[in-house]
């Protein structure tokens, strides 16, 4: 029941309402927007934006660059499993 | 999928799973168990199995299931009263298909839309308030559930109806809250948990920093993850990380979703629609006080409650006491002598057997894999 999908908002439909037009892989949905509306930040600022949805509400926007952080911390520990050093990579800044 | 595929990537999994293999023979000696890792969300305990993780993972460290399965641990008077709802007439009863199974005293919602109960599956509680809009002359009920993730969507359908003044529109609220869970867990008696892999998508409503008491009264550490095979191996790691060095911390491995501070606009959301519930009963692990809430009492016209029709007293649950001990970790799912005998996902007798997220039904899913979980 917890899980969550990532979608790209593409469009806003109604923004009394706060529902925007969520991108899923190519499927789309309405879905609201209201816990990712950080003043001054209004509906149309969002359209862009990686949210996680969860039962048609957008819970959390996406950190890109903190995914690509991890990724890149991921990338360094792979680099020191193959060199046989597993234990050189830090922990998560 | 952006932001799901590079977090399966087998290369990646590969080097974290010889790195939780060195850190294991790097944790400090003088322990003769496994140490017991509790992943606290269904979810988690999905993408275990999914992926064959235990498997995968060194002898020295041992996943045990927790409770953090909405659907697993809702008590059977509730069913009962979701079912007393659906079939009074003039009712419509909305809730996500996941509580449709599980079974109540009187059987469950999908047996009960069988003998003719008007009962719908929604993918979101705004799908029920727009049945309301849609069905005037009835009474629309949204059987609500779910621990802090969902909890923000009822809050702001509840909102919303009340903003349009939707009198036709009803909630019977069964949410319920992490913490205090936790703490009840944690209070048990012969709980031999050393770690926690915290419930990503709830801390990202709550935050990170509801879980200091874990480690602060507890001694035990914990890290938020995330829900792909790399972010729970990741999270594996720093655990295992945090005992190679004597530390013993709240960490966050799931920096991409989950902020220190949880998500403000959907706790103010929460507070404006619920009060905390002096007690909770939970299937399998019993009372436990303050861990759900109830309608705030100015959302009163909207509350379900006063048309429940049930004499309150449900009877026992004949899977509770095993139940119990699968969710506390006391014993595995196999172990049980009603698994995949008298209770099987087609005919779930405990609510762990109901929910993909259920210990109990990820257990006999995967049962022919390799994991030996």
């Amino acid at each position: 029941m917890c899980v969550g999908i990532p979608g790209q908002i593409i469009a806003i439909l109604d923004e009394a309402q706060h529902l925007a037009s969520v991108d899923f892989a190519g499927t789309r949905r309405a879905i609201n927007i209201r816990c990712i509306l950080d003043p001054p930040n209004t509906a149309p600022d969002c359209i862009g934006d990686w949210v996680l949805v969860h039962v048609g509400f957008a819970i959390h926007r996406i950190n890109e660059n903190e995914a690509r952080r991890t990724l890149a911390l991921l990338e360094e520990m792979e680099a020191g499993a193959m060199e046989g050093t597993p234990l050189a990579a830090g922990k998560t800044p | 999928m952006k932001f799901v595929d590079e977090f399966r990537d087998p290369a990646k999994a590969q080097a974290l799973i010889k790195r939780i293999h060195a850190q294991a023979k790097n944790l400090p000696p003088g322990r003769d168990q496994p140490l017991q890792i509790m992943e606290v969300c269904g979810g988690h305990t999905h993408s275990i199995f999914r992926y064959g993780l235990q498997a995968l993972l060194p002898d020295a460290l041992e996943l045990v299931h927790g409770p953090g399965c909405p659907v697993c641990v809702l008590p059977m008077d509730r069913v009962d009263a979701a079912v007393s709802l659906a079939e009074q007439d003039g009712i419509i009863l909305a809730t996500f298909g996941d509580a449709m199974r599980v079974p109540g005293s009187g059987g469950s919602l999908l047996q009960a839309k069988a003998r003719g109960a008007d009962i719908r599956m929604v993918y979101s509680p705004l799908d029920a308030l727009q049945l309301a809009r849609d069905h005037p002359d009835h009474t629309v009920v949204f059987f609500a559930l779910g621990f802090e993730t969902t909890m923000p969507a009822t809050a702001l359908t509840l909102l919303q109806a009340e903003a349009e003044n939707q009198s036709n529109f009803r909630v019977l609220c069964q949410h319920i809250t992490i913490i205090p869970t936790l703490r009840a867990l944690l209070d048990m008696p012969g709980l031999a948990l050393d770690a926690f892999i915290g419930p990503g998508h709830v801390s990202a409503i709550i935050g990170t920093t509801p879980y200091a008491f874990i480690s602060d009264d507890y001694g035990k550490p914990v890290v938020v993850a995330g829900f792909e095979p790399l972010d729970i191996l990741h999270s594996l790691s720093m655990l295992l990380e945090q005992f190679v060095d004597g530390r013993c911390e709240v960490e966050n491995q799931y920096q991409r979703v989950v902020a220190e501070g949880g998500n403000t606009a959907a706790q103010q959301a929460m507070h404006a629609a619920f009060v905390p519930r002096p007690r909770s009963q939970w299937r399998g692990l019993g009372e436990i006080a303050e861990s759900g809430v109830m309608l705030h009492p100015r959302l009163r016209r909207f509350d379900a409650e006063p048309l429940c029709i049930t004499s309150g007293h449900s009877p026992p649950d004949p899977a509770a006491t095993y139940c119990g001990n699968v969710l506390t970790g006391r014993s595995k799912p196999q172990q049980c002598p009603l698994f995949g005998s008298a209770c099987t996902p087609e005919n779930p007798v405990g609510a762990l057997m109901v929910s993909s997220e259920g210990a109990c039904a990820a257990v006999y899913q995967y049962r022919n894999s390799d994991t030996t979980a």
